[in-house]
């Protein structure tokens, strides 16, 4: 087990710097100036220049990204250049909060995903299997802005039940898990919670098919065990796939959706994202998907190893 | 029972106020929850970001400028009035020389004296680069706004004096942008900019309580604010940053805040339905299309910049969005100061169109094909996409064919920058735009003085003409406000007769509130007065 997990670990690391490698030089792709988020729009030329040299733009791209490389391996992911404030605070806070509601909407997800999915494949071809077959293809395939919007216009505008956007009524500074904080995270998580859902529910209705058609299936079945302790046996069998599948989308969902945390105003890191990406604040974007990324390299290790720990037959290598 | 209570409360007060002739510290009439365009709370140190918006939010509510923009009424455009400065003056002698005689008795919410001192350090926060206060941000924002500004000395405790690079008559409205943070605030925080933009202290009408990146950000009212009758009725004012248009929409309908800005223009009759007020007014903005006057820009035509101005039915996109624009008349809004009488009249007329553009050479057989270049989305580019689509059918229509070139709204800046003659320009003969233009500088001569051609300036187009420099050099020499203003509209009737821009429309300021929300004026500025506000319950 050790020397897997030592094996995955070396592995990581060139998967790492590639990744730092497209972070940093993908945001340099995009047309505009990084700060022109800063400057006013009729900033004169001299003020334009003081400022690139100020914040280091002025060097070659390759420089730039070594002394990047090096801050970041000490911890440092520089300094936002629209706020001026520690990117590593700015994404450590909204990180936090993506992972709150992250959280909810994994176990909303996974919970009704499983639900609906072991009931389609025991029940396959019944009417039940059919309608929890419609539900999880409308969680693949309705768009989560539609929904997010859908929501807010019942459940806010008309009905007044739950708050519309923000992570708190003082936003999320003091966040704790009451009901005044979870009334603001009820609409964000459902929306959030769909594709998880629909995506577990498929997964998992295939696996108890599957699973149940095995020859072991009928010899436990021969040998007289009762239909609970059958369906105990499937859960255990199917469990390592759910969560594999649980753990990436819990990964997805960590990135934070744009489109939901905008909606929603939820501070995480989608909606940092999306605010980097119009103010051009390349050392918040660089270091925003700099740590999502790493979250799904850390994520991917995270499963294989659960998953060697709970099916002993999978030996990887 | 509550009414009698209610009615006791307001006769204590008043007899209070009868007896000891004593202002309440504030009204306390209720909390404004505000919904912002803006990302993020804009910069809370004295020279506020995102613009317009930071500087209406965050500039004008925490700080003062030693001349201050007059927000009080609706009705007339804004003018500038005195602020931390009683007075100004420049020197008979020597039109270089301003003498600023500072409001006595003026402290900095930290409790600390507001003086000549305070205003030479904060010069120096933006302009001396080896300054101890000196700071990047602020400078960014501050220091290409007051360009005129050469030195500044301190005269005694309440006098400063500030010289310029050559006269210019213009530096009121340039110092009406620079707002004083409070040096002794700064040295108690460590001399640290971020530490202060916790805790900023400046003169202003309202002191921030609460800062949370991103969320929300809280003001409680400034009691001993120096111009008593702008001392804040409200309680408290909050806040929220809200980019999206629609999460805007939604807060305001579920009660979440009680003002968004900008609504969008297709859910202002739902509002309007669910009892919510849209509030607008005209303001200094300008939507236009700036034209390239390069060699080869068939805009070097008068006739053809008429027939374009002439066939843009400006109604129709008034319609398209639910009123939520001007039709422009002038380069300047109806019924700006500076608005003059101009001859020509960019009204819908396409036959006088046709006419022009055939006395031109041109006509639907022979159409002029040329590229403008267009942004999506942007600051103050109300619905750019729809709004250029109808003037390209528009301009069809005469017989003026336009191809868009479409960038992403950071990019379009850049391209501004670099001028219609840069190769990055792709050859284009005009940009959407839309522009700030509270001020001779912004309105008027950044945009077309021949110095200031891209990319030394922000003359785009390569206009350049002596005549309209003699007139800019003047409003720069003319130290008399009414004289000035009468130069100002010289400007602007050349602007307009001689069909400079493609005029088009401008923005309303729109903001849609909740019934709650009682005694505000809207002013005709980028910037408001939050302090005559309460909010019912």
């Amino acid at each position: 087990m050790l020397s897997f997990i030592l094996r995955r670990l070396l592995t990581v690391t060139p998967v790492a710097l590639g990744v730092s490698i497209v972070c940093f030089s993908l945001v340099h792709l995009a047309e505009g100036d990084p700060l022109s988020s800063i400057l006013p729009v009729d900033a004169t030329q001299e003020t334009i220049d003081a400022m690139r040299i100020a914040y280091g733009y002025d060097k070659p791209l390759p420089v730039q990204y070594a002394l990047w490389l090096w801050k970041v391996l000490h911890g440092d992911l520089g300094t936002s250049i629209a706020t001026g404030r520690p990117v590593l605070s700015e994404v450590g806070r909204a990180v936090v909060n993506s992972l709150i509601l992250a959280s909810v909407a994994t176990l909303i997800g996974f919970t009704f995903g499983c639900l609906f999915g072991f009931v389609a494949g025991y029940f396959r071809d019944s009417v039940l299997d059919r309608a929890a077959s419609a539900i999880s293809v409308f969680g693949v395939s309705v768009p989560h802005y539609w929904l997010g919007m859908v929501l807010v216009i019942v459940f806010s505008a008309q009905l007044g039940w739950l708050p519309s956007t923000g992570a708190g009524p003082d936003g999320s500074g003091n966040w704790k898990p009451d009901l005044e904080h979870l009334r603001y995270i009820i609409l964000p998580a459902i929306t959030m919670s769909v594709i998880p859902m629909g995506v577990i529910a498929r997964t998992v209705r295939a696996l108890v098919g599957d699973i149940l058609s095995q020859d072991f299936v009928g010899a436990l079945r021969a040998k007289g065990l009762s239909e609970f302790g059958v369906f105990k046996h499937v859960v255990k069998n199917a469990a390592p796939t759910a969560l594999a599948i649980m753990g990436l989308q819990l990964g997805y969902l960590l990135g934070g959706s744009i489109l939901i945390e905008t909606v929603f105003a939820w501070p995480g890191t989608g909606f940092l994202l999306n605010a980097a990406i119009f103010q051009r604040d390349l050392p918040l974007l660089q270091g925003a998907i700099l740590v999502l990324a790493m979250f799904f390299v850390a994520l991917n290790l995270i499963v294989d190893v659960v998953q060697t720990a709970l099916d002993p037959r999978i030996e990887r290598g | 029972m509550r009414a009698l209570a209610e009615r006791l409360r307001v006769g204590l007060v008043a007899a209070a106020l009868a007896s000891g002739g004593m202002m309440p510290a504030a009204w306390a009439q209720g909390t404004l929850r505000i919904g912002m365009t803006a990302s993020d709370i804009p910069l809370t140190t004295g020279q506020a970001d995102n613009g317009g918006e930071g500087m209406r939010f965050t500039g004008y509510t925490v700080y003062d400028a030693l001349i201050n923009w007059d927000l009080s009424s609706a009705t007339k455009p804004s003018e500038l009035v005195p602020g931390l400065a009683s007075s100004w003056a420049v020197d008979a002698t020597d039109k270089t020389k301003w003498i600023f005689t500072l409001r006595p008795g003026v402290t900095f919410h930290d409790g600390s004296p507001f003086t000549a001192e305070s205003v030479v350090w904060n010069l120096d926060k933006l302009l001396k680069n080896d300054a101890p206060q000196f700071d990047p941000r602020q400078s960014a924002q501050g220091r290409s706004r007051i360009p005129g500004v050469a030195s500044y000395r301190v005269v005694d405790p309440m006098t400063v004096e500030i010289t310029t690079k050559a006269p210019d008559a213009t530096l009121p409205y340039q110092i009406a942008w620079i707002m004083m943070s409070s040096p002794a605030q700064w040295e108690k925080l460590g001399k640290s900019w971020d530490a202060f933009a916790k805790t900023p202290s400046g003169t202003g009408p309202w002191k921030l309580t609460l800062f949370a990146p991103r969320e929300r950000a809280e003001m409680a009212p400034n009691a001993e604010y120096w111009d008593k009758a702008r001392v804040p009725k409200l309680d408290k004012l909050v806040l929220v940053p809200l980019p999206e248009a629609n999460a805007r929409v939604a807060a305001l309908r579920s009660g979440q805040v009680d003002w968004i800005e900008a609504p969008p223009p297709d859910a202002v009759a739902s509002l309007k339905g669910a009892g919510f007020s849209i509030v607008t007014n005209a303001y200094p903005h300008n939507w236009t299309w700036h034209l390239s006057r390069a060699e080869g820009s068939p805009w070097n035509d008068i006739r053809v910049r008429k027939a374009a101005n002439l066939a843009v039915d400006r109604e129709g996109m008034k319609e398209m969005l639910n009123g939520l624009m001007i039709p422009a008349e002038g380069f300047m809004p109806p019924g700006s100061a500076w608005f003059g009488s101009p001859t020509f009249k960019p009204t819908y007329d396409p036959e006088a169109a046709k006419k022009l553009l055939a006395e031109a050479g041109y006509g639907p057989n022979k159409p002029i094909v040329t590229k403008i270049l267009i942004a999506p989305s942007g600051s103050g580019q109300m619905q750019p996409l729809p709004m250029n689509e109808l003037i390209q059918q528009n301009l069809a229509d005469i017989g003026i064919k336009v191809n868009f070139e479409v960038v992403e709204w950071n990019a379009l800046i850049n391209l501004w920058r670099a001028g219609s003659k840069a190769d990055v320009s792709r050859g284009a003969t005009g940009m959407n735009f839309s522009y700030f233009i509270q001020d001779p500088f912004t309105g008027f001569i950044r945009h077309l003085q021949c110095n200031l051609a891209a990319p030394n300036g922000t003359n785009w187009g390569h206009y350049c003409d002596p005549e309209m420099d003699k007139l800019f050099d003047q409003i720069r020499t003319t130290f008399d406000p009414v004289e000035q203003i009468k130069v100002l509209q010289k400007v602007h009737e050349k602007y307009v007769d001689e069909a400079l821009f493609l005029m088009v429309a401008h923005d309303t300021n729109p903001r849609a509130m909740s019934s709650k929300v009682k005694g505000f004026v809207q002013a005709q500025n980028w910037y408001q007065d939050f302090s005559p506000i309460t909010v019912g319950k």
